[in-house]
């Protein structure tokens, strides 16, 4: 974090609109001129238990949460359980103030309702801040937003406390107000906003702000998105027209935003009885000839195994989402890990073959998806976006332009009728829709109600036309088929070059490497460890299969050691790269966090410092190094 | 102008048209009652007009699920008791399509239960057709859950402690708008079921009794068999609800007993079709979707103009 930086966090508890305020303020500042990019953290409750959002605001661009956060707004839980001895979760009604204390940065701010919250059940507050010498304004919020409104104005009071204090013009916040809330409740918010705006303007010495906003410019126009708004948008301007699915947190925000849109787009979206009707739903929607999609989280994918082997033998172009979090089992389903990694690669019977993109941001999570689609369409094969909570959750500023892109309905490889007509067909009219010589490894196929185009397409192993067959020949031919799909989409991948990113100086001596959504963090990270003198470079992969294994090959090769950066317990990602690479693991360490957090920058820091160059033992258990083979 | 110009195509078809010629003789056992479910299909595809290439019949897994090896139409030979939800999205990607599934009683009343219930509920216009030889077939005679208590197998030695599932009733209570059931044994009303099935705006069940000579040696032929629709033994009105539930019980339990009755249960032609109630919401366009993808003139929105505000 630079000094130029405000990273706001507003606490409360769940159900007590932290997200839709947070959304909003970000939102606001973006539109004045501002970079953003949040990060929520909350639990897997309807009504109360801690929940926070921090908003991290600077007026050059941000590809993380950043380390740690400078400005609290601590509001009350309305839904916090009564404290009784013994029980674990302790006393919920002060955790907006008392859990967020931890990652505060020395001088930072904090304010907090004295309407609900009493400092002095807090264990050494006054002592804690003054050691961390923290600035405290206690402020009865909730009073204010009586006065004026209902109680749970106070988040709109707290935000115009923040502005009086981090000095945000309250135009800013005040407009954006304006277009997202109904005229109903609006006059009473804008009194609440400027009654607590003016009340701190008084009382409280605002000439010397101790932590202030930035100011800023945009080059060009700015949008306020998540992982999962890209995804969707990506998947609606490749012609995707059908989607179903099963609730699941997190997959459920892209399986919202597809299904909200839909019928305006004259498309279809399903809600089903589980994610093994789901995928099958997308594989009929796009064996008849419709561009579909469906997925979901660990839990839910599992159930999708069985029908992607499907996919894979009858050659049906499938597009499935996965929105990893913590596992195994239900583990916690509101926080993000990558461990999915594996599940995804391999999961189903059979030797498995697909695509697998993990993108690292926003706007690659639009393009990736995008390429998902086209692949799946054109090499008839599953094609998977695999991300987490993290990603998919998380807002941050993207150029408008990025998707000032033409839609592509594109079928991909489908005869049309005229097509078949001149197409082989056996005897009594079926038409060979899985023929063993073709240029690249895809046999063009029809769809059902073409006239001369019908086959049956089977889970079986099959002949050309599709009927069952064990014959060793047949067998063989066919699986070579599929298989060499895979080879030429890595073709395909290598000459585009376009999804994995190196960031940093060519010629560093040592590496990060890391997959998905922690792509932004490690190269911030990175970018931290060369201004303190080190010679760091970062790898993001996103292409996860078939694997890059020259251009990641060829990074090890060109750094002395790398650290492998990864959400997961048992350095998965570490794993796949030996596994594709054949080596490399005297090579290569681990650096892996699973509680729950994704990483900081100053994590990496830390481990890359104290654990891979120095040999010392991390401090605690955030995260946990694993070193190379050997040691 | 159509790209599925098979559908709704006037043919005069003859039944053989039904047979493909790269497999025209089945490997079902001699004697088996899967014989019977083919020729009925043929017979009524045939009757319907129904030309090859305008149906997709879509199956499990089991004896019963290469039904669509020996018929020559579009085919999806699925996984273990999810042909339904293949068939429901072909059905609602392009409506046009005549769809039939099918499968076994493992295949749709065990493994495949959940999707049968709800495919039922949500009344989607395709027929399926369960072939209920009361025991798994393919993987050597274990008991199913149709199998009768006290079945004895392989993987129930002291016979089946689980009373059977009864798939009329469920059926109707999941939602289904036409059940029907017959037998092998009897080919015109099997033909004249499937015809009524395929021509149903809805969800038809038709429960298939087929015998297995191999691995249900005790069970019967399902001979003599009772149309209850022609006895006069069996009076009810089976577009009444509870009536038709009340036939259906003793229907179910009549046939344990050695009583076969076959027949249409439940007829419903009232109730919307899932697509129609879908089309009533705003929810699926009226025109194929699958025919867009062929549209050189449809305008294909994009998140640019469509999307974006709401984000700036």
């Amino acid at each position: 974090m630079t000094d130029h930086e405000l990273i706001w966090r507003i606490a409360g508890g769940s159900g007590d609109g932290i997200a839709s305020t947070s959304q909003n303020f970000a939102k606001a500042l973006m539109r004045a001129g501002l970079h953003v990019f949040t990060h929520r953290h909350y639990p897997s409750r309807i009504r109360g238990g801690h929940t926070y959002t921090e908003v991290r605001v600077s007026a050059d661009p941000v590809k993380s949460r950043g380390d740690g956060y400078n400005f609290l707004l601590a509001l009350g839980d309305s839904f916090a359980r009564n404290p009784s001895e013994g029980a674990y979760y302790g006393n919920e009604e002060i955790k907006p103030l008392s859990e967020n204390l931890d990652e505060l940065n020395e001088g930072g701010v904090i304010v907090y309702d004295s309407g609900l919250l009493d400092a002095s059940e807090i264990e050494d507050f006054d002592e804690r801040v003054e050691e961390n010498d923290w600035h405290v304004y206690d402020i009865d919020l909730r009073t204010i937003a009586r006065e004026h409104g209902r109680e749970v104005m106070r988040n709109t009071a707290g935000v115009a406390v923040t502005c009086a204090i981090a000095g945000i013009e309250p135009d800013v916040i005040k407009s954006l107000m304006s277009d997202a809330m109904p005229d109903k409740i609006l006059e009473p918010n804008l009194t609440v906003f400027d009654d607590a705006y003016e009340m701190v303007q008084e009382e409280y010495d605002v000439e010397a702000p101790d932590v202030s906003a930035p100011t800023g410019e945009h080059d060009e126009e700015q949008v306020l998105l998540s992982g999962s708004d890209a995804i969707a948008y990506g998947a609606i301007d490749e012609g995707c027209r059908f989607i179903a699915g099963y609730p699941m947190t997190p997959w459920t925000e892209v399986f919202t935003i597809m299904t909200q849109n839909l019928p305006e787009l004259g498309g279809i979206s399903e809600q089903v009885e589980d994610e093994i009707a789901a995928a099958a739903l997308a594989i009929g929607a796009s064996h008849a000839g419709v561009k579909a999609m469906s997925g979901s989280s660990g839990g839910g994918f599992s159930l999708m195994s069985e029908p992607l082997g499907l996919a894979e033998i009858t050659e049906t172009p499938l597009v499935l989402v996965e929105a990893m979090r913590a596992g195994p089992s239900t583990g916690m389903p509101t926080k993000p890990e990558q461990s999915d990694l594996e599940h995804v690669l391999y999961t189903s019977q059979g030797d498995s073959h697909r695509i697998v993109f993990a993108p690292g941001n926003a706007a690659e999570a639009y393009y990736q998806t995008r390429k998902a689609f086209q692949i799946a369409y054109e090499y008839q094969i599953p094609s998977i976006v695999l991300y987490d909570q993290k990603l998919g959750g998380e807002l941050s500023n993207v150029p408008a332009s990025v998707f000032d892109e033409e839609p592509n309905a594109d079928l991909g490889s489908v005869l049309t009728e005229a097509e078949l007509e001149d197409a082989p067909h056996d005897d009594s009219g079926k038409y060979q829709r899985f023929q063993h010589d073709t240029e690249n490894g895809v046999s063009p196929r029809s769809l059902p109600g073409q006239k001369g185009g019908r086959y049956l397409a089977t889970g079986n192993e099959h002949m050309p036309a599709g009927h069952i067959s064990e014959s060793p020949e047949n067998r063989v031919a066919q699986m070579n088929r599929r298989m060499q799909k895979v080879d030429n989409i890595r073709a395909e991948l290598d000459a585009d070059g376009e999804f994995n990113t190196v960031h940093g100086d060519e010629d560093a001596d040592l590496g990060l490497i890391t997959f998905g959504s922690q792509q932004g963090t490690v190269e911030e990270a990175a970018d931290v460890l060369n201004e303190k003198g080190h010679s760091v470079k970062v790898l993001g992969v996103s292409e996860m299969m078939p694997f890059p294994k020259q251009q990641v090959a060829e990074f090890l090769d060109s750094v002395d050691e790398a650290l492998v950066v990864e959400m997961t317990a048992s350095a998965q990602f570490r794993g796949l790269i030996s596994k594709e690479l054949g080596g490399y693991g005297d090579q290569m360490s681990s650096l892996l966090k699973y509680n729950g957090n994704p990483f900081e920058p100053a994590d990496i820091v830390e481990g890359f410092e104290t654990a891979l160059l120095e040999g010392e033992e991390l401090p605690d258990n955030r995260t946990k190094f694993v070193p190379k083979v050997g040691e | 102008m159509s790209a599925f110009s098979a559908i709704g195509e006037e043919t005069e078809q003859d039944q053989n048209e039904f047979t493909p010629g790269l497999e025209p003789q089945p490997t079902w056992c001699p004697g088996c009652g899967d014989f019977g479910v083919l020729k009925a299909l043929k017979g009524a595809a045939a009757e319907l007009g129904l030309s090859p290439d305008e149906m997709m019949v879509t199956t499990g897994i089991g004896c019963s699920g290469k039904l669509n090896s020996y018929f020559n139409s579009y085919g999806f030979h699925t996984i273990h008791g999810r042909s339904l939800p293949i068939a429901r999205a072909a059905k609602l990607a392009n409506p046009g399509l005549t769809v039939v599934a099918a499968g076994g009683d493992g295949d749709g009343y065990g493994i495949g239960g959940n999707h049968f219930m709800h495919t039922a509920r949500e009344n989607h216009d395709i027929t399926y057709i369960v072939f209920n030889n009361e025991i798994f077939g393919l993987t050597k005679g274990q008991t199913s859950p149709t199998s009768p208590m006290g079945h004895k197998s392989k993987t129930q030695p002291h016979g089946s402690a689980k009373t059977p599932l009864r798939p009329l009733s469920m059926s109707l209570n999941a939602g289904a708008s036409y059940v029907a059931r017959t037998a092998a044994v009897n080919p015109n009303q099997a033909k004249d079921i499937i015809v009524e099935a395929i021509q149903h705006d809805g969800f038809s069940h038709v429960d298939f009794l087929t015998q297995c000579p191999t691995w249900n040696k005790d069970a019967r032929q399902y001979v003599p068999y009772i149309d209850i629709n022609d006895s006069d033994d069996y009076e009810f009105d089976n577009t009444n609800r509870s009536e038709a539930s009340e036939m259906m019980f003793e229907t179910e339990n009549a046939l344990h007993e050695g009583t076969v009755l076959t027949g249409r249960y439940y007829v419903d032609e009232d109730r919307p079709s899932y697509q129609q109630e879908k089309q009533r919401i705003g929810e699926m366009p009226e025109e194929p979707l699958a025919e867009r993808y062929f549209d050189d003139s449809y305008e294909w929105e994009r998140t640019f103009d469509n999307f974006l505000d709401k984000h700036k």
